[in-house]
C-alpha cells in the first residue's frame, strides 16, 4: 500500500459524464491492500464502469462483509455510503438495505472465504430471493487478512504457498449461482479489465440478482507455481465464452460483425447488451446450457469466463412480494398507522 | 367424604386432552362463553413439542374479581387423556371433581375417594350418533362442552352465540356444532348432577375490556410503531407473532389504490439472516424488526454486537421460553434477561423493555420502535411465552392520533446542503446521539463508511486508542440519556405501612397482584415495584433503599434481574430475597405467597417480652 494521501483536486480537464462527474469522482480512499493485489484492479473497474454508466455516485450503497475484499468498498465511490459489516453475512444486510430503499443500486462486494465458508447459507439464500443486486466474489481461493489458509474455492489439488496441497473439492460459485436462480451470471479475472468493466456495468443495470465471480490473485500468499488462482494460471487458462460491449439505448450500434457473431440482449430499461461469441453456438440466455458448458469445459480444466447467463425478462424480490413503489424508508406515519379509529374497530372485535 | 368445593365464579378447571384433537377450539369456546357472561377468565395452553399425540392441557381460571395469574390447584378436572390420567386426578384439589368418558369401566384404585367422580359417556355417544370417526373425534370435544354448560350453568345461548360469529355462512357446520351443543347439554340435564358446587353466575366484571393474546397484540404495535421490514425465523413461541404481523398488514397496510404493501416481510433462512435483514433495513431508514426467542437471540449475538456499535436502529421481541433444544421450550420463563442485555462481543449494553400483558405489548412495541430511532440502537421487547400465546382479558389498546414518529437525529439533505457539519460519531448535543444520514441523501455530502468499533468522530477509520475510548464514553453517556426514555418502574403502594419492599417484572404481574392482596390479609404488608425497563432509573435504588428486605420475584433460576440489579444500579445486594420460580409453568400467586410468608416469619422481630 502507499501511505501518500491522494490529492483532492481535479484537473479541470478531467472528462466529466453526462451527469457531471469526472472518473476521480467516483475514487475512494487510499487502499490498504499489497501492491498489485487483483482486488484493486476490480475498485478501479468498478469506478470506471459506474463513472461510463453515469450513475450518480449516492445512488449506490455499497456492502461488504469481513476480509481483504470486503475492505475494498472504502477504496471506491468515496460519495457513497457504505456498510462493512458481519464476516460472511453481508447478503442479510444487503437484502435489508434493498428492503429499505428499492431506488438504490446496492452493490455486495465479497470474498471467497466471506461467501463460500462461512457465508455460504447466505450466498445461496439471497440468489433464491432474487435481490437487485451487483453481487461481485474477489475470489483468491485463500483467506489473506489471516494469512494465507485456503477458503472453499481452492482447487482440489492445487498448492498453498508452503507447499501444502488441498484435497478438497472446491465449490464453484458460478455454478451455484446458476443453480440457485441468479438472472446475470458471469466471470472474470482482475487482470481483464476490459472483460470486467462492461460486466459490471451490464450488471448494475440488470433487474435482479447479478452475480460477478472475479478470479483475484493473492500477490502475498496465492500467486505461486501449483496454484490455480495465480496471475500465470488464469492468465493460461482462461476460456471467455464472449466479449461483451454494453450498450445505452442511445448508442448505435455501428461495428460491423459477421452474421452470428453477435447476441444483442435487450434489457428492460431499453438498453442493449451486445455480445460478441467467442465460444461457438454458445447461449447465454440458456441457464442449463450454461451449466453444461460450465461443467464441460470445467472439467477440461478451462476458467470459463464472461457473461454466462442473463434473463432480460428477470424480475427482483420486490415484484415477488408485491412492495409499493415509494422506498419503505420513505413512508411516514400518515401511510404506516392506521389510527385511533381503526384501534377502536380492532378492540371491538377482540370482546 | 370431604367436603365438595362449593364457588361461585372463582374456580379452577383443566382439561387434559391429547394434542391434534381438535380440542384447543373447544376449550377456547368454553373460555369464550363464561367471558360472554361478564366473568373473567383467563386460560393457559400448556402444550407439547409435538403436532399429534402427545398430552396437551388447556387450564382456566374462572375469577370475577379479576385475577389472570395462574392460581394453582384444580378444581374441575376434564380428563379425556388416558395417558396421563394418573397424574391428572392426583392434581385436582380435595372435594373437587372430575369429568371423564365412562365409555370404558375403569376399575376403582383409578379414582380418589375425595374427589366427585362424574362420568359420562362420551365415546358411546359419539358412536351412536356419528359415522365418520373424524366427526367423532370433533363432535366429542363440542359434546363435553355442552355438558360442562349445563354442569356449571353457563348460559348455552352464549356458546350458540359464538357459534354463529365464527360459522358466519357456513350454514351446515354452525347446525352440526348446536347439535352436538345440545346432545352434551341434555345428557348432562338428564343423568348428571347439574349444577356442581362450583359455577358461573352473570356478572358485570368484564367491561370494555378484551381478550387477546400478546404476539397478536406485539405485532399490532409494530404495524402502529410503522414497521415496514419485518424478517423472521421460525421459532416457537414467537411464529405466532410474526404471522400476526403478516395478517395484520394484510387488513391494515395495503395501498389502496394499487393493492400494493407498505411492508416487506422475508421469512428468513435463519436467525442470523433474519437479524442481519433487520439491521439492513434499519441502516438505510426503514423501521425493523425481528421476532425470535432464547435460541434466536443467540444466533443473532454478533450482529446485535454490530448494531451496538455501528448504531443501527432495530427492535427485536424476545418472546422467551424454556432453556435449549425441544421439550421445555413449549414452556413459559423469563431466563433471557442476562443474554440480551449484554448480548454480543466486546463492551456491549442494550436496552431492555418488560411488558406484562398483551396491552404493554402493545405499548411497548410500538415504543421500540421510537426508542430504537432515538437512540440507534437495538431495542428488545421481552415478553414469553405466558404472555405470548395465551389470550388475556386485558385493558383496550389505545392510539392517541396526534402521536407521531419520532425518528431520531437524522440530517437531511437540507441540512447538508446548509454546510452544517456532519460527523456521524460526533456528540454534538451532549446525549451521546449523533447525527445519522440516510444512504442516497446528497451527492457530495453526508455519505460514510459504517464500521463496528474502528473508527474517529468522522467516521474515519481509526485503530487509535483514543479514539476508540472516546467512542466507547459516548456509548456510555447514550446509555445514560437512555435511562431517562425508557418506562419508569411502576409503584404498587401498601396501604398500610410496609417493612418489606417487593420487585417484579413481565408476566409475573397478575400473579404478583394477587399475592399482594392475599399477603395483605395475613398481615404481611409490601410495598411492590414493577421495573418497566433498563437501564434502571435512579428510583429502583431508591426504592431498595428505603426498604430493610426486598424481595425480587422472577421466572429463572439465577435471578438474573436481581444480578443486573446489583451489577448496573449498584443496588445493595444485602437487602435483596430472590423468589425464583422456573418450572416452566407460569408463575402462581399461591407460590408466592407461600414464599415470601416463609421469607417474612424468618425476619419478623419479636419483642422479647412476648417471645418468652
Amino acid at each position: 500500500m502507499t501511505y501518500l494521501a491522494k490529492p483532492k483536486l481535479h484537473h479541470p480537464t478531467l472528462a466529466k459524464n453526462s451527469v457531471g462527474y469526472t472518473r476521480r469522482d467516483y475514487e475512494g480512499k487510499v487502499s490498504t491492500l499489497c501492491a498489485g493485489c487483483g482486488h484493486d484492479s476490480i475498485s478501479a473497474a468498478i469506478v470506471q464502469a459506474c463513472w461510463e454508466i453515469d450513475l450518480e455516485p449516492h445512488r449506490m450503497a455499497k456492502l461488504s462483509g469481513i476480509g481483504c475484499s470486503s475492505k475494498t468498498p472504502d477504496y471506491f465511490l468515496g460519495n457513497s455510503h457504505g456498510f462493512n459489516s458481519v464476516h460472511g453475512r453481508m447478503p442479510s444486510v444487503l437484502t435489508g438495505a434493498n428492503l429499505a430503499n428499492r431506488d438504490l443500486i446496492y452493490m455486495g462486494v465479497s470474498g471467497d472465504g466471506d461467501s463460500a465458508s462461512i457465508g455460504i447459507g447466505q450466498f445461496v439464500h439471497i440468489m433464491r430471493r432474487g435481490v437487485n443486486m451487483v453481487y461481485i466474489v474477489e475470489n483468491n481461493g485463500v483467506y489473506g487478512l489471516t494469512k494465507g489458509q485456503f477458503s472453499a474455492t481452492a482447487d482440489k489439488g492445487s498448492k498453498s504457498k508452503r507447499g501444502v496441497a488441498n484435497m478438497d473439492e472446491p465449490l464453484d460459485l458460478v455454478g451455484m449461482a446458476l443453480l440457485l436462480g441468479a438472472t446475470y451470471v458471469a466471470r472474470s479475472f482482475s487482470g481483464d479489465k476490459k472483460q470486467l468493466v462492461p460486466l459490471i456495468k451490464g450488471a448494475i443495470q440488470h433487474k435482479g440478482a447479478a452475480f460477478i465471480d472475479v478470479i483475484s490473485p493473492c500477490v502475498a500468499f496465492n500467486n505461486h507455481a501449483g496454484s490455480t488462482k495465480s496471475y500465470e494460471y488464469v492468465r493460461q487458462h482462461n476460456e471467455a465464452v464472449n466479449r461483451m460491449d454494453f450498450i445505452e439505448e442511445r448508442d448505435e450500434i455501428t461495428a460491423d460483425y459477421a452474421p452470428g457473431e453477435v447476441v444483442n440482449v435487450p434489457q428492460h430499461d431499453g438498453s442493449v447488451i451486445r455480445l460478441r461469441k467467442l465460444a461457438a453456438g454458445y447461449d447465454p440466455t440458456d441457464r442449463i446450457a450454461a451449466m453444461h458448458h460450465l461443467q464441460e469445459r470445467g472439467a477440461a480444466g478451462e476458467v470459463v469466463t464472461g457473461l454466462l447467463y442473463i434473463d432480460p425478462d428477470a424480475v427482483d424480490m420486490h415484484e415477488h412480494i408485491n412492495t409499493i413503489e415509494t422506498p419503505l424508508n420513505q413512508l411516514g406515519v400518515a401511510e404506516l398507522c392506521p389510527g385511533g379509529v381503526a384501534l377502536e374497530r380492532i378492540n371491538a372485535s377482540l370482546r | 367424604m370431604v367436603k365438595r368445593v362449593e364457588a361461585v365464579n372463582d374456580f379452577v378447571v383443566k382439561f387434559a386432552n391429547v394434542n391434534g384433537s381438535g380440542s384447543a377450539s373447544a376449550n377456547e369456546l368454553f373460555a369464550r362463553a363464561i367471558l360472554r357472561m361478564g366473568v373473567p377468565v383467563s386460560p393457559r395452553n400448556i402444550f407439547p413439542s409435538n403436532i399429534q399425540g402427545l398430552p396437551t392441557w388447556y387450564e382456566v381460571r374462572v375469577n370475577e374479581t379479576g385475577y389472570q395469574g395462574r392460581r394453582g390447584g384444580v378444581d374441575l378436572m376434564v380428563a379425556m387423556n388416558p395417558q396421563t390420567w394418573d397424574a391428572d386426578v392426583k392434581e385436582i384439589e380435595p372435594g373437587g371433581d372430575l369429568f371423564y368418558d365412562s365409555s370404558k369401566p375403569q376399575p376403582k384404585a383409578k379414582f380418589r375417594d375425595d374427589v366427585h367422580a362424574i362420568g359420562m359417556p362420551l365415546t358411546e355417544i359419539c358412536n351412536a350418533t356419528y359415522n365418520d370417526p373424524r366427526q367423532r373425534q370433533l363432535f366429542k370435544n363440542i359434546i363435553y362442552v355442552g355438558a360442562l354448560s349445563a354442569l356449571l350453568e353457563i348460559e348455552p345461548s352464549e356458546i350458540e352465540k359464538l357459534f354463529s360469529e365464527q360459522y358466519k355462512g357456513k350454514e351446515a357446520l354452525l347446525q352440526s356444532n348446536v347439535k352436538a351443543l345440545r346432545l352434551g347439554r341434555d345428557y348432562a340435564t338428564q343423568n348428571l348432577p347439574c349444577p356442581l358446587g362450583i359455577r358461573v353466575r352473570r356478572a358485570n366484571s368484564v367491561g370494555n375490556k378484551i381478550f387477546v393474546d400478546g404476539n397478536s397484540a406485539a405485532a399490532l404495535g409494530a404495524v402502529y410503531g410503522g414497521a415496514t421490514v419485518c424478517a423472521w425465523y421460525p421459532i416457537t413461541p414467537s411464529s405466532s407473532l410474526a404471522e400476526a404481523f403478516i395478517k395484520h398488514c394484510e387488513k391494515l397496510r395495503v395501498d389502496p389504490a394499487t393493492g400494493k404493501h407498505r411492508y416487506a416481510i422475508v421469512q428468513g433462512e435463519d436467525e442470523l439472516a433474519s437479524i442481519g435483514i433487520a439491521i439492513g433495513a434499519g441502516w438505510n431508514g426503514a423501521r425493523s424488526f425481528t421476532a425470535t426467542s432464547g435460541p434466536g437471540i443467540s444466533l443473532m449475538t454478533e450482529f446485535i454486537g454490530l448494531a451496538h456499535f455501528a448504531e443501527i436502529p432495530v427492535v427485536l421481541i424476545d418472546v422467551q421460553r424454556g432453556g435449549p433444544s425441544t421439550g421445555m421450550p413449549t414452556r413459559t420463563q423469563q431466563s433471557d434477561l442476562l443474554c440480551c442485555a449484554y448480548a454480543s462481543h466486546g463492551d456491549t449494553k442494550h436496552v431492555l423493555l418488560f411488558p406484562e400483558d398483551p396491552t404493554e405489548c402493545f405499548e411497548f412495541s410500538a415504543l421500540a420502535f421510537d426508542l430504537a430511532e432515538r437512540l440507534q440502537a437495538p431495542v428488545f421487547v421481552m415478553t414469553d411465552l405466558d404472555i405470548g400465546m395465551n389470550t388475556r382479558l386485558c385493558e383496550p389498546f389505545h392510539w392517541d392520533d396526534a402521536r407521531g414518529y419520532d425518528r431520531g437525529k437524522v440530517m437531511t439533505h437540507a441540512d447538508l446542503e446548509s454546510g452544517k457539519d456532519f460527523g456521524r460519531y460526533l456528540d454534538v448535543d451532549g446525549d451521546g446521539i449523533p447525527y445519522r444520514t440516510y444512504p442516497g441523501t446528497h451527492p457530495t455530502r453526508g455519505a460514510y463508511f459504517t464500521r463496528g468499533t474502528t473508527k474517529d468522530r468522522y467516521a474515519g477509520y481509526s485503530e487509535a486508542g483514543p479514539d476508540y475510548v472516546d467512542n466507547m464514553q459516548r456509548l456510555l453517556r447514550k446509555f445514560e440519556t437512555a435511562k431517562q426514555l425508557v418506562p419508569r418502574p411502576l409503584l404498587h403502594p401498601s396501604e398500610k405501612p410496609a417493612r418489606f419492599g417487593a420487585i417484579f417484572y413481565g408476566s409475573t404481574s397478575p400473579a404478583m397482584q394477587e399475592a399482594l392482596d392475599v399477603l395483605a390479609t395475613r398481615g404481611i404488608h409490601i410495598n411492590a415495584l414493577r421495573v418497566r425497563g433498563f437501564p434502571f432509573q435512579e428510583e429502583i435504588n431508591d426504592f431498595v433503599n428505603s426498604h430493610p428486605w426486598v424481595f425480587i420475584v422472577e421466572q429463572n433460576r439465577d435471578a438474573q434481574l436481581k444480578t443486573l440489579l446489583v451489577n448496573e444500579a449498584k443496588v445493595n445486594p444485602t437487602r435483596l430475597l430472590s423468589v425464583l420460580h422456573y418450572d416452566g409453568t407460569p408463575i402462581t400467586a399461591r407460590f408466592i405467597v407461600d414464599q415470601i410468608s416463609q421469607h417474612a416469619s424468618a425476619r419478623t422481630v419479636v419483642p422479647l417480652k412476648r417471645a418468652g
